[in-house]
């Protein structure tokens, strides 16, 4: 009889076991109490199962036991429930971070998933000042959770995601444009507001540049930071390259390292950085470079310098652009000079670049060369007027010729009125 | 004053005459000339042939070697043929989408590439790196036995 | 010299023995026009002609390089005015005789009215006249949209809108016209056909025939001139037509040919900016100006009148406006029963007044 009891037992072990193998094949045939239950819950605890769905988690095929522990099998809610075997519930700071990273942090495991996916989240956030907070035991900072979502994590390619480029500013500032929250911190709250007025934005949002930068783009995501003084030119750096490397080789590195400023945001702002216009540089009052400068001192005189070229390439292309225009609004064939033009303009640009090696000299050469373009092209179109001039010359002297033949058949026909009246 | 006129006419009018008619004959003869010359000027076909706008021939496909570019223009904007180290040929517009600049192609990368600010493109048109936002604006290429035709759309 | 000549006569009994140029020479050599004080007005008929033809000449040589689709429209048209030697001139003088055409034909027209001219045996004359002159509004209608510029291609979806609101036949006019719903590249090859095709077909048709009844019937001398000669007995003065009138009438021409110089050197006609169907309409979108009194009194007129559609109404007094003109050797029996009263003249002031007011305010507004 004991014996038969005990091969019972171990028979619906068996079976049991046989079915839990069976479930983590297939997610669907698992049974899953937890949905059943909370489905018919009120308030917050009914939530999960309605966002559920649209987890990538569900997706691949994970269930609510493999973040929270408990038995899914249990109608019990004692049972399925049981802290004592592994049930975890919703924790909360640094235990919800460690919860995510049991997979996440798994480089094996995640392989089966996503094998490009990285898996050093974890260890990131805690270089974070979110996650540096944390450990000291502040548990009001944010965790995965924070951005990621609940019960509805979105992968960052899904435009719906919170972590979406165009939804990351929102998700941040969730919390930091919240005067409330970020009080205590003394953080300020206007960063959201800023960079909403930024090119960065518009390239973003507008005109759905999706590599443009958003909070996390200079920020970091999981190991999210102010970008340190040193390191402002390696952030911006990572798209304005050419910027960055003539900035690092020009007398600012050395006097902004000194004085402790922050390189490209000193003169460009950071969250709210707007289209540069050529007004920034200069000596009058408007410029930045008058903000340091003065007269007399040797960058007073780059400064000017510069500004001086850029307008005057700026001037001349305007004023081809004018009498290449006006020629070609006369029918005449400018389309070459117009084509070189363009050279011209991004000439401009060249120069305008170069600024950030504040050095007149290498800036000239841009200029000059600018110049010559436009000088050509300038000729070009005024030989075209005169070209037009020489027609209208030439239809002249067609109307002379065609006036003669007028006066010529006046006299005729006075002639044979005559003649034919007097007959 | 009339009168005058008259009796002088019998005297004066065959030279008159022939003057009168000798002017009317070459003046006529002259503006028919300067409305003829124009009109046979006008049917000498141009040096351009035709107004181009949707192709352009951008140049000898023997002449590029594999890993090079080169810009031609198409319209009044640059445009740039590549052809990639597999020897296949390409053509995209030449204005990078950041700012406007020329492209151009690097050879050491094998990237088409903008000097104003460090923008690189793959062969494929697509933006790689930098500030570009866009890819650029792909054009068809047909080869019309040497001659690379280069058309939009 | 005599060799010359005989060579010449020579070559001359050879045609007329084929052709009968004699008879020719005799209508010639009898052909006379009568001279008085109206005479003046005799010249605007050939002068229309000469216009004609030279819209003939330079629109046959703008069909050498022009492209009739919405791609390559513009730029064709731009190829003949930079690339095309002297194209910029023919366009030119194809665009200003287009406007003096209209300008001397409307002078014609008015002078036939105003003389009386229709009156009988003329009436096929001027029913000729009157379909030559619809034909030529349809010319400068469908020339004007050729260049695919963003003028001509707003004034053309407004033009071809305005025969849209007709009751019944309006929608059907519509597509006819446009080729489909809206302005499109499909407008821009029928109206092409239109403009080189169908339209000078039906044109040169009617113009033979305009031509030969004035032949036939030689120049209206007008009721007022008649009647001073029945009244002093004096004959009426003739001057032979050859040369005497074909000199006065090569002058004409000439002064015309002269105003085409001036006017393609002075003021060479301008392309614009290319068509964009996407983008808004230009402030002050107007027509051609032989059009603006129209458009001027659709935009005066208010929306409901009477419970009726005031754009439809407009239309329909245009409609019986042209009628009349059709109409009007028929209507007026003035000139034949010798009465005179003023009411046809009164009526030709008053449309004359009513287009240059319209003209001359839709100008200013």
């Amino acid at each position: 009889m004991q014996t038969f009891l005990k091969f019972l037992r171990g028979f619906t072990e068996g079976v049991v076991l046989l079915g839990l193998l069976f479930g983590t094949l297939g997610a669907q045939e698992k049974p899953n109490t937890c949905l059943e239950c909370h489905s018919m819950l009120e308030g917050s605890l009914q939530i999960p199962p309605q966002k559920w769905n649209a987890d990538i988690h569900k997706t691949k095929g994970l269930g609510c036991a493999d973040c929270h522990g408990g038995d899914p099998t249990q109608m019990d809610d004692q049972k399925a429930m049981n802290r004592a075997k592994g049930f975890v519930g919703a924790p909360q700071g640094a235990a919800l971070v460690q919860m995510c990273g049991k997979c996440h942090s798994d480089a094996a495991f995640m392989k089966k998933y996503n094998p490009s996916l990285r898996v050093d989240q974890v260890s990131e956030y805690f270089t974070s000042v979110h996650g540096k907070r944390l450990k000291t035991g502040d548990q009001n900072v944010a965790t995965c959770i924070s951005c990621h979502g609940v019960h509805e994590i979105r992968p960052v390619s899904d435009p719906r995601a919170r972590v979406y480029p165009t939804n990351v500013a929102d998700t941040c500032g969730a919390c930091h444009s919240n005067d409330k929250l970020m009080a205590p911190y003394k953080i300020k709250t206007h960063q959201k507001e800023e960079y909403q007025l930024s090119v960065h934005y518009e390239a973003l949002m507008k005109k759905g540049d999706l590599s443009a930068p958003t909070c996390n783009s200079c920020h970091g995501n999981h190991g999210a930071a102010p970008p340190g003084v040193g390191s402002v030119t390696n952030v911006c750096g990572q798209c304005h390259s050419v910027f960055a490397d003539l900035f690092n080789k020009s007398p600012h590195k050395a006097a902004f390292n000194q004085m402790g400023l922050p390189a490209c945001v000193y003169c460009h702002g950071n969250h709210g950085i707007k289209h540069p216009e050529d007004t920034l540089l200069g000596v009058d009052d408007k410029t930045l470079c008058s903000q340091c400068h003065t007269s007399g001192d040797p960058g007073f005189q780059q400064a000017q310098t510069m500004r001086q070229a850029i307008d005057q390439l700026k001037n001349s292309i305007a004023s081809s652009e004018a009498v290449l225009s006006e020629a070609e609004h006369k029918g005449m064939e400018v389309s070459q000079p117009v084509y070189d033009l363009i050279e011209a303009r991004q000439d401009l640009t060249k120069a305008r670049t170069q600024v950030h090696a504040f050095n007149a000299a290498s800036l000239q050469v841009f200029v000059q060369a600018g110049l010559n373009i436009t000088h050509r092209a300038t000729e070009k179109g005024h030989q075209a007027l005169a070209e037009y001039q020489f027609r209208r010359k030439g239809l002249a002297i067609s109307l002379v010729v065609i006036l003669i033949v007028i006066v010529g058949l006046y006299f005729k026909i006075r002639q044979v009125d005559r003649r034919s009246n007097g007959e | 004053m009339n009168s005058e006129n008259k009796s002088e006419a019998p005297v004066r009018q065959p030279g008159r005459r022939t003057f009168l008619n000798l002017l009317l004959s070459t003046s006529i003869g002259a503006s028919a000339v300067a409305i003829l010359y124009p009109i046979l000027n006008y049917l000498i076909p141009p040096k351009a042939g035709e107004p181009t706008t949707a192709s352009v021939v951008a140049g000898k496909a023997s002449e590029l070697k594999n890993n090079s570019g080169v810009i031609f223009r198409f319209g009044n904007k640059p445009g740039i043929l590549v052809r990639t180290p597999d020897g296949e040929l390409r053509a995209f517009s030449a204005i990078c989408t950041h700012l406007e600049c020329t492209v151009q192609y690097k050879k050491d990368t094998s990237q088409i590439w903008c000097a104003c600010h460090n923008g690189t493109y793959d062969l494929t048109g697509k933006n790689v790196s930098g500030p570009p936002p866009k890819p650029l604006e792909a054009y068809k290429v047909n080869l019309r036995g040497d001659e690379v035709v280069v058309s939009k759309g | 010299m005599s060799q010359e000549n005989k060579i010449g006569s020579k070559f001359y009994r050879w045609i007329d023995e084929r052709v009968q140029l004699a008879n020719l020479r005799k209508f010639m050599a009898k052909k006379a026009v009568p001279q008085h004080r109206h005479s003046l007005w005799y010249y605007f008929g050939g002068m229309t002609l000469f216009l004609f033809l030279v819209q003939v000449g330079t629109g046959i040589l703008l069909t050498l390089y022009y492209r009739p689709s919405a791609e390559e429209a513009y730029e064709s048209v731009q190829f003949i005015m930079t690339e095309v030697k002297f194209g910029w001139l023919i366009r030119s003088i194809h665009s200003w005789s287009a406007n003096l055409l209209i300008a001397a034909m409307f002078i014609h027209l008015f002078s036939v009215y105003f003389l009386k001219s229709y009156r009988r045996p003329r009436e096929l004359t001027w029913l000729s006249g009157m379909f030559l002159f619809v034909l030529v509004l349809a010319f400068g209608f469908s020339g004007y949209l050729l260049p695919w510029n963003e003028l001509s291609f707003f004034a053309t979806k407004v033009g071809t809108e305005i025969a849209g609101v007709l009751p019944v036949v309006g929608k059907f006019t519509l597509h006819l016209l446009r080729g489909g719903d809206d302005v499109t590249g499909a407008t821009l090859s029928r109206f092409y056909g239109f403009h080189i095709a169908i339209l000078p077909g039906i044109a040169t048709m009617i113009l033979t025939i305009h031509l030969l009844l004035v032949q036939r019937l030689g120049m209206s001398v007008p009721r007022g001139v008649e009647k001073e000669l029945e009244r002093t007995k004096k004959p009426l003065k003739e001057v032979p037509f050859f040369p005497n009138f074909l000199l006065h009438d090569l002058l004409g021409w000439y002064v015309a040919l002269a105003a085409l110089a001036a006017l393609a050197a002075l003021m060479p006609w301008e392309l614009g900016k290319k068509a964009d169907p996407f983008s808004s309409a230009p402030a002050g979108i107007r027509p051609e100006w032989y059009f603006v009194y129209m458009f001027q009194t659709l935009k005066f007129i208010p929306a409901k009148i009477l419970g009726m559609d005031g754009e439809v109404l407009g239309i329909f007094g245009f409609g019986l406006g042209g009628l009349f003109l059709f109409l009007v050797p028929f209507l007026d029996r003035e000139p034949l029963a010798g009465r005179r009263t003023a009411l046809f003249t009164g009526i030709g002031v008053f449309i004359v007044v009513y287009i240059l007011t319209l003209t001359f305010v839709g100008y200013r507004v």
